[in-house]
């Protein structure tokens, strides 16, 4: 217990962080800083000290992930580390996964708002963990560990590291539980706990962690990792005080994080345009054939319609009002946790090399309503996988934002959207025979994080390098993934053909994969991923969503037969409609349209597949160059019946060549013949309108459809509103699902 | 200050860049005098006198049009009023059936029509595709965009607007 404030100038930390929230709703600057004084003074030493601590921040997540760490986190860097203020704001951050610099901050406040001052304590070599997604987190599989800084008596700040586990000791193994339908099934929850004092974790704590996951090794790698990368910036802080002087860091560290603020409405003011934008994206969550839970067995669609307004001062309202309800399974998705994906993105689109921070926070007004999906407002609910929202809902903005960048004539910084990292295969198994025989692998490949990214305005979309949380992606190789998923290894990884959205400019393309189950025995398997609704909000101009995922595997297979024999083996699935696992496999071979399912049993020669996620188109495809399109028949990007159906191309392989050839006349007659189906195939408005309308007032909706609408009606007023007005039905009207 | 000649401009608005020529426009500062010069590069593009005002898609432009502010397609096809949404005067397709689905997407790679409908919205004028949606059936028609023309000239650019 504390005696004294550890706060600035004999107050508490408490009454900091209310000072600071009182000074931004009154004055919308940080702090109420009206001038970077330090900055105007001597512009050279304010950028070297800001340049000193980022490049300490970068440096210790460099250096920590060789200190100790996962296999996941060493191989493509699942970490990241941010300087906070003692309120919890961010000053400064490292590269890596960014998604969880705002977590933190959210974590850092939850601990001052609990008076953790007075009771646990807060002291110097005191070591804090979290992963609870209702104070600041993403979900439990994300684990961070953060220590405070002092100077003399005072806390001035807090150092942050987060990794991403392998395992995190939920109801089945794996990093994206789909079976977790509660709290209790989302694995071991560390509240913003005390885990160590003198720099040292607890002898206890790390019994308990150890005993509380499947991969303990790992665990305990990545919590030296963290406490590693921490202490390194809490050195770097303290050296920079001695160089600086005390009273320059307390000035310097808010007004970094009032030019933050600034810098990102300079920005809207030089790439956006003042107004509303609005876009709507969908996740399926098909779980009534899955779950095993009755209370479970629910077929869901995510309504997640976004609304911004962009104000004439350069500030951004962003609302998701009209969102459908969360439920019984692990896509609920915390404020805190939106508010890390809203930050990470506007990182990437607007203020990308510079006083990157949480002044970006704050110049964003939010509207997560309590209820929904994306603030379930309810702690015994599952948060074991809100990514499952998160991440096609944010599509909607990387759209809006894209709207204002095409008027303002930056087209080449559109994106309409990107892929869903999926298809996060998991599970896990013990190993049956060979040099691990009796220990536990655990299938938790992170390759997801290379999905097609949409296109831009001047050129298609980046292929198989994107993911929404880490503007660093890489997914990584085969062989260090095999690493710790031994009882899994890989028979192909290759380009899969027509993921990539339709366009003038195509979405990013992606790949596909095969793995066998060897030398193992209790093996769990499960995966997610869209499958009956397209990812997120689609294409922009006339581009087209790109591909969803399905479910292949086959059980009791002749893999072994094959293998002995020298035959051939399935490799991927170019064609679903005539599938090389039919044609080449003996045994169960299952396909499912929905890509989420619950966790399955796999033997030794079982097979399965994965692909991975496109990104979505830009313009309309007929206006897509012959050239690039014949480039994507000889690269597998597209089929040659897909190319002629959708662009208009006329190709055929030329054997000798070994190249596709193009049918110019041909192709113009062929683009000629589409524009005259779109005259004959399309309605008018009113008749559309009409059609549409004839769908609800005659029962002609799904269950899952009207249980989303059923949803969204009851949450919101604006949204129950406009739905009524635009479809002209009675203001009682009810949609409800038996 | 950065500054790019029209002639760069106009190639990267076309796709004809290099990647060697885009990346640094990517990466790069931006260039103030953007919109004014694409304003520009459009207005020589388009068949019609009206001036354009902003451009909010790759075909359509709010124009000025006898005191009043409409939307109007490349093909010179007029949408009417720029605050109501231009989709409500397209031609419209709803891919609602597996059937039509793949046309477009291999089996098992598209929406199941009964989660999800793809709507594709086409210009009356010269069957340009103009949009997609990809909503489940009975989904209001979004309006993606709607500017505030006269805070962004008059607060923004610091003129009067056109």
């Amino acid at each position: 217990m504390n005696n004294k404030p550890i706060g600035w100038n004999g107050k508490t930390l408490m009454k900091m962080l209310e000072e600071s929230e009182k000074y931004i709703k009154e004055t919308k600057s940080y702090y109420g800083i009206d001038k970077l004084k330090l900055k105007e003074e001597d512009p050279f030493k304010y950028e070297r000290a800001f340049a000193s601590l980022r490049g300490a921040l970068v440096s210790a997540r460099e250096t920590a992930l060789h200190v100790a760490a996962s296999p996941i986190v060493k191989e493509i860097g699942e970490l990241c580390f941010a300087l906070y203020t003692p309120e919890g704001d961010s000053i400064v951050v490292s590269t890596g996964i960014l998604v969880h610099v705002h977590t933190m901050s959210e974590a850092v406040k939850f601990m001052v708002k609990q008076d953790y001052e007075q009771d646990p304590g807060i002291n110097l070599g005191d070591i804090f963990l979290n992963n609870d997604p209702e104070c600041g987190n993403v979900h439990t599989t994300d684990v961070q560990t953060l220590i405070p800084i002092f100077w003399k008596e005072e806390l001035i700040g807090w150092a942050g590291g987060v990794t991403h586990q392998i395992d995190s000791g939920g109801i089945t193994p794996g990093h994206d539980l789909v079976s977790a339908i509660q709290r209790f099934d989302d694995g071991t929850y560390y509240t913003c706990r005390k885990i160590g004092s003198n720099d040292k974790i607890w002898k206890d704590h790390m019994i308990n962690a150890r005993r509380s996951v499947r991969t303990p090794f790992y665990w305990e790698l990545d919590e030296k990792c963290r406490l590693a990368g921490d202490l390194m910036i809490r050195d770097a802080v303290l050296e920079f005080i001695e160089r600086e002087g005390i009273e320059y860091y307390k000035q310097f560290i808010r007004e970094v994080i009032e030019e933050g603020r600034r810098i990102f409405q300079e920005r809207v003011k030089e790439r956006l345009i003042p107004g509303r934008y609005r876009a709507a994206a969908f996740f399926d969550i098909p779980m009534k054939e899955e779950a095993w839970q009755p209370r479970a067995k629910i077929d869901k669609i995510s309504n997640q319609p976004l609304e911004i307004i962009i104000k004439n001062d350069g500030s951004m309202f962003l609302s998701f009002d009209g969102a459908s309800g969360p439920g019984p399974n692990p896509m609920n998705c915390a404020k805190g946790a939106m508010e890390g994906g809203q930050w990470v993105l506007l990182t990437q689109v607007l203020i990308y090399g510079d006083k990157v921070n949480d002044g970006a926070y704050f110049a964003v007004d939010t509207d997560y309503p309590i209820g929904t999906w994306c603030n379930p407002g309810d702690s015994s609910l599952s948060y074991q996988s809100p990514w499952g929202n998160l991440i096609p809902a944010y599509t909607g903005m990387m759209k809006c934002l894209s709207y204002g960048l095409y008027s303002r004539g930056y087209r080449e910084e559109i994106v309409p959207g990107y892929g869903f990292t999926g298809d996060a295969i998991q599970g896990g198994g013990i190993y049956s025979a060979g040099p691990l025989k009796g220990q536990r692998w655990s299938l938790s490949t992170f390759e997801i994080s290379g999905q097609g990214l949409g296109a831009s305005g001047v050129k298609d979309g980046l292929d198989w390098g994107y993911a929404m949380w880490n503007p660093e992606a890489d997914l990584g190789d085969v062989e260090t993934w095999e690493l710790f998923q031994g009882g899994i290894p890989y028979l192909s990884r290759r380009v899969k053909p027509n993921t990539a959205g339709h366009g003038k400019y195509r979405g990013g393309a992606n790949y596909e994969g095969v793995a066998m189950i060897a030398n193992s025995k209790e093996v769990d398997f499960f995966g997610a991923r869209d499958g009956y609704c397209f990812h997120g909000s689609g294409g922009m101009h006339g581009g087209y969503p790109h591909a969803t995922g399905y479910r292949l595997y086959a059980k009791k297979t002749n893999l072994q037969e094959i293998i002995q024999n020298q035959k051939e083996y399935p490799l991927g699935d170019p064609d679903p409609s005539n599938g090389e696992f039919e044609k080449l496999l003996e045994g169960d071979i299952v396909r499912k349209k929905n890509c989420t399912i619950y966790p399955i049993i796999l033997e030794n020669n079982d097979m399965i597949y994965y692909a991975l996620s496109g990104g979505p188109g830009y313009g309309d495809p007929l206006e897509r160059k012959v050239e690039s399109v014949k480039q994507d028949l000889n690269n597998g990007i597209y089929t040659n019946d897909l190319v002629y159906n959708i662009y208009g191309v006329v190709a055929e392989y030329n054997e000798e060549m070994g190249e596709w050839v193009i049918d110019k006349m041909g192709t113009d007659v062929r683009r000629e013949e589409i524009r005259a189906e779109r005259k004959d195939k399309s309605l008018t408005f009113d008749d559309y309108w009409e059609q549409e309308r004839w769908k609800i007032t005659e029962d002609m909706l799904s269950e899952p459809v009207k249980r989303m609408y059923s949803e969204s009606l009851r949450l919101s007023t604006k949204w129950r509103k406009e739905f009524l007005e635009f479809w002209r039905l009675p203001e009682d009207f009810q949609l409800e699902v038996k | 200050m950065v500054k790019y000649d029209k002639k760069t401009l106009k190639r990267m608005i076309d796709g004809d860049l290099t990647w060697e020529e885009l990346k640094p426009i990517i990466s790069g500062t931006k260039d103030p005098d953007r919109f004014d010069k694409i304003i520009e590069i459009l207005q020589e593009k388009v068949s019609w006198d009206e001036k354009i005002i902003l451009p909010i898609h790759e075909h359509l432009h709010i124009v000025s049009k006898d005191g009043k502010r409409i939307v109007k397609c490349d093909c010179g096809y007029e949408f009417g009023d720029y605050k109501e949404n231009w989709k409500k005067k397209c031609r419209i397709r709803v891919r609602d059936t597996a059937e039509e689905l793949e046309e477009f997407y291999p089996k098992y790679m598209s929406c199941d029509p009964d989660w999800e409908e793809l709507r594709e919205y086409f210009c009356p004028g010269c069957f340009t595709l103009l949009d997609t949606e990809a909503v489940p059936p009975g989904y209001p028609t979004i309006f993606n965009f709607l500017p505030d023309i006269d805070a962004f000239y008059k607060e923004w650019l610091g003129r009067k607007a056109p």
